[in-house]
């Protein structure tokens, strides 16, 4: 069996005209100024997503994309070009836009190439063969008929899967010469359900990087249309949600957004080599309670923020972020590392050719405590429970986060109560996680479908935590 | 490093050509219909952070994306490759989904009598120096003014120019085939304020689609320090029931939830609160909101939506009644109405006013939040219930007391619409939406 580089060397040089030797003078080319590190980004991705909606798939689409990428870094600066179509003529003007940002100079000495060891965390599947279109059109429609059998209040199903299949290869002014290829897929469901008049929806979903049969292992699809509608279900029942300060208990699972928007953009390398964070300058200090052991780990198997080596061929790694409260580490891409002095800890990553890296997340998400969830919501007289969240955004200069909750209960004396319409809670990032009183023993990632958006650039991320609970939080509700 | 308009039309005019071809590939291969889109655009993006420039990106994008119906079977694909060989394969491969997708009686290109007939020419391609040296010059003196203005900016994030042309060309098999040149420049600062511990940081920026329409590097910077040193020492405030007027720059996504409500993909999908709302009364009587596609030289311009449907001024909400819902021909033939030019999005949306400046609106509002800044997505637009991250200032005795931050606010946007009090005459001309200051008479704002 071929390698994945030979695979992706194969389809992105040596079809396109291109070889290792092509790249080097590229690269010879780069640093013919005062540069202290190039690279050369090439990739080639398809991705297919098939919607079904009033019973029938309706659209089915294909996108297809490749190019290449050339970045020159002298000091802080960065000159960056790109082009859509793979061959020597675009290397050598990409090559030749980026180098404008060298300073006359000396040229720097090129590194041998050498591959980094790294762990595959994934296999290198094209999840769109992974299934054949009538399949794949089937499982819609079994979604569709298994959400319309559980509830006669479901009037509407929206089903969709999607797959990527990406092929990505760099070379470095360092000497790193990395290729991976990522497959990824995702099925969701959404449902309307009707009741007296009233409406509400339900939604969930999945993925992983895999290929699709994925979604048919232990009925992983049914799990998806079940959840879906008994989210909406429950928000039909929901009263308006209470205004103020008070005790938030939060699900185990995709509640890690929370991790994400409190703590995890704040510590990114670009913020904090900036001052631009209010995490900036406190490696070492307290920054949450003593019950947050928060890390950002990319070496999971087959999860959705997995990466072999990132977009600047660091392999991916487990990084502990905050160690019992104590901050103990940034993330990191190249040119953040290098500036800061530290070490590139896999978490360089981009959109696209098209786009520079950055330091990004994989899979953030909190280690287990030692409580019984059960005990967890025991503990609160009065405030809310938050199981499921839309999403959230935070300004990591003041810290201030939001999160949006899609499904919430009432907790009255140590009891769930009644479920509560979705309201976005607030917070400050240090402030919150200094709040955090306890912590379950149900430490659960989420199932696979989260995007984050940075600077306009968008990447698959993973979240998760376990249950737990912070003693004040404002909870945005109209009562 | 101007580029020249003349050769900006000859590459259209191949691109025109380009889909043409595709067009009539896909004919070939046995659609009955066919859509076919191109756009692309080139230039830079330029950053500098602390007086040192830290990117210099030199852009070039292009897209194609085809939609071709078997009958009522439908498939699309799309490429970033734009050879020949590239775009037949998409084309291909749009035709091999369509084998598969069902048939669904809706399908289908936009009815041919509502192709635009005419295209306009409306002053939508100001091509500039798209030198390294001119961007940088422009970022480069933004930034330095901010940072002389005021102690209390204390670090910067950096400061932005970008300046792109490019064209869009769309074809169906109506015979329809048509595209216009457009550009876009942009100036932005972003800053960070300090006092004690506690940072804070804030932006402003100007783009145009005519270089000189820019606000100078000068004003960028001092409405970014303004923005940014206002919100030094902001506080919490205690959960009440409170007035607010929403500042311009924020008030406009309060009318995008409106856009949403009212589109033809979530009427038709039963999922807004504004279903079966055609002609009756949403806002107060005395607003009108119009849209104006026409309107030379204006971000939100064009000449025609992404079906080849023609723009057409109309009113959207007539002295608070709902006029128009949004419709692509998908929804429309789903709801049994027709197009109305909104496959892609709205035009310019002219909001009408009934008060002054924004000072004048918080003295007749005497006590209540100023919102500067929404955070996060708590919008239901099924039930339209609203709750967001705010922050903003205080407002007492008609006069802004001090900033606040960390509060939410919360409402159901059917209300908070019936209830806007007044709209001032301090229009944001950046967005498609162009409004002045919202004022609504009451929201429950959560805090300490």
């Amino acid at each position: 069996m071929q390698s994945a580089f030979e695979t992706v060397s194969h389809n992105l040089l040596t079809q396109r005209q291109l070889g290792v030797d092509a790249l080097q003078q590229a690269m010879q080319k780069l640093y013919s100024g005062a540069i202290d590190f190039a690279d050369i980004y090439l990739q080639s991705s398809v991705n297919e997503s098939w919607v079904l909606e009033d019973g029938i798939v309706k659209d089915g689409s294909f996108h297809i994309e490749s190019g290449l990428g050339v970045r020159a870094i002298h000091g802080e600066k960065t000159g960056f070009a790109y082009a859509d179509d793979i061959s020597p003529q675009a290397l050598q003007q990409a090559a030749a836009a980026a180098r404008g940002i060298a300073a006359a100079g000396a040229h720097g000495r090129l590194n041998a190439w050498h591959q980094p060891r790294a762990t595959s965390r994934y296999e290198a599947v094209n999840p769109l063969h992974s299934l054949n279109e009538a399949a794949k059109i089937d499982l819609l429609r079994e979604v569709d008929a298994y959400a319309r059998s559980l509830d006669n209040r479901v009037v509407e199903v929206i089903a969709s899967i999607s797959g990527s299949y990406d092929e990505i290869l760099v070379a470095a002014t360092d000497g790193v010469l990395a290729a991976d290829i990522r497959p990824l897929v995702r099925l969701n469901c959404t449902v309307l359900v009707e009741h007296n008049g009233k409406r509400e929806r339900g939604s969930a979903g999945g993925g992983a990087r895999v290929g699709y049969d994925y979604f048919l292992a232990d009925l992983r699809w049914q799990e998806y249309a079940k959840e879906a509608v008994r989210q909406a279900l429950v928000n039909l029942e929901a009263r308006p949600a209470p205004a103020g300060t008070m005790p938030v208990v939060l699900g185990s699972g995709w509640p890690g957004v929370l991790l994400h928007e409190a703590v995890g953009h704040g510590l990114e390398g670009d913020f904090n080599r900036k001052g631009a964070s209010a995490y900036a300058g406190k490696i070492g200090q307290l920054v949450a309670s003593e019950h947050c052991t928060i890390v950002d780990d990319g070496t999971i198997n087959d999860r959705r923020g997995s990466l072999t080596v990132d977009d600047e061929g660091t392999p991916a790694g487990y990084n502990v972020l905050i160690e019992k409260g104590r901050l103990v580490g940034y993330m990191q891409d190249k040119l953040n590392a290098r500036l800061m002095g530290v070490a590139a800890t896999g978490n360089g990553r981009r959109e696209s050719y098209a786009q520079l890296p950055m330091p990004r997340m994989t899979n953030t998400y909190m280690l287990a405590g030692e409580h019984d969830p059960a005990d967890i919501i025991k503990s609160v007289k009065k405030g809310i429970y938050a199981p499921h969240f839309a999403g959230g955004q935070v300004d990591i200069t003041s810290g201030k986060f939001v999160f949006s909750a899609s499904e919430a209960y009432l907790i009255e004396d140590g009891k769930i109560t009644a479920p509560i319409k979705g309201a976005t809670l607030i917070g400050n990032g240090p402030e919150a996680m200094c709040q955090v009183s306890m912590v379950g023993h149900d430490l659960q990632l989420d199932a696979g479908v989260g995007v984050c958006g940075k600077d306009g650039q968008s990447v698959p991320v993973g979240v998760g935590q376990p249950t737990l609970k912070l003693d004040a939080l404002t909870v945005g509700g109209t009562d | 490093m101007t580029p020249d308009m003349q050769q900006l039309r000859q590459e259209m005019h191949d691109v025109e050509q380009a889909v043409a071809d595709a067009l009539a590939y896909a004919k070939q291969l046995g659609g009955s219909a066919v859509e076919c889109a191109i756009s692309r655009s080139r230039g830079i993006n330029v950053g500098t952070r602390l007086g040192e420039v830290e990117t210099v990106e030199f852009n070039q994008d292009g897209a194609l994306g085809i939609t071709l119906y078997r009958g009522q079977q439908k498939g699309s694909s799309s490429t970033t490759d734009l050879t020949p060989s590239a775009i037949r394969a998409a084309v291909e491969k749009a035709n091999d989904i369509a084998r598969f997708t069902s048939p669904d009686p809706f399908a289908g290109l936009a009815p041919e009598a509502a192709m635009a007939s005419q295209i306009p020419d409306l002053d939508l391609c100001h091509p500039a120096d798209q030198s390294a040296e001119f961007a940088l010059q422009q970022a480069l003196a933004c930034e330095r003014h901010a940072l002389s203005l005021d102690p209390r900016i204390v670090n910067s994030d950096g400061a932005g120019y970008s300046s792109h042309v490019g064209y869009r060309v769309y074809g169906n098999s109506h015979g329809f085939l048509a595209g216009y040149l457009q550009s876009r420049h942009s100036l932005s600062c972003s800053l960070i304020a300090k006092s004690g511990e506690a940072m804070q940081r804030d932006y402003s920026y100007t783009v145009a689609r005519h270089r000189d329409q820019l606000w100078s590097p000068e004003q960028v910077a001092r409405d970014a320090v303004e923005a940014t040193v206002a919100r030094l020492d902001s506080r919490k405030i205690a959960t009440a029931k409170v007035p607010v007027i929403f500042r311009a720059d924020v008030a406009n996504s309060l009318f995008g939830h409106l856009v949403g409500a009212i589109s033809g993909g979530n009427l038709y999908r039963k999922s807004s609160f504004l279903l079966d709302h055609l002609g009756q009364q949403v806002l107060p009587s005395w607003l009108t909101i119009s849209e104006q596609p026409h309107l030379p030289g204006a971000l939100a311009s064009s000449p025609f939506d992404q079906e080849g449907v023609a723009t057409v001024d109309r009113d959207i909400i007539s002295n608070g009644v709902l006029q128009n819902y949004l419709m692509t021909s998908y929804s429309a033939r789903k709801l049994g109405l027709q197009p109305t030019g909104h496959a892609g999005g709205i035009h310019t949306w002219q909001v009408g006013h009934n008060a002054q400046s924004l000072q004048a609106m918080c003295r007749d509002m005497g006590t209540g939040l100023l919102v500067t800044e929404l955070m996060g997505q708590g919008v239901n637009l099924l039930t339209g219930d609203y709750s967001r991250g705010a922050a903003g200032f205080w407002v007492e005795n008609g006069e802004i007391q001090f900033p606040v931050e960390e509060i939410t606010i919360a409402g159901n946007l059917k209300d908070m619409f019936a209830n806007i009090v007044a709209i001032g005459n301090d229009v944001d001309l950046r967005h498609g939406v162009r409004t002045g200051s919202v004022w609504i008479e009451s929201m429950r704002l959560a805090g300490v």
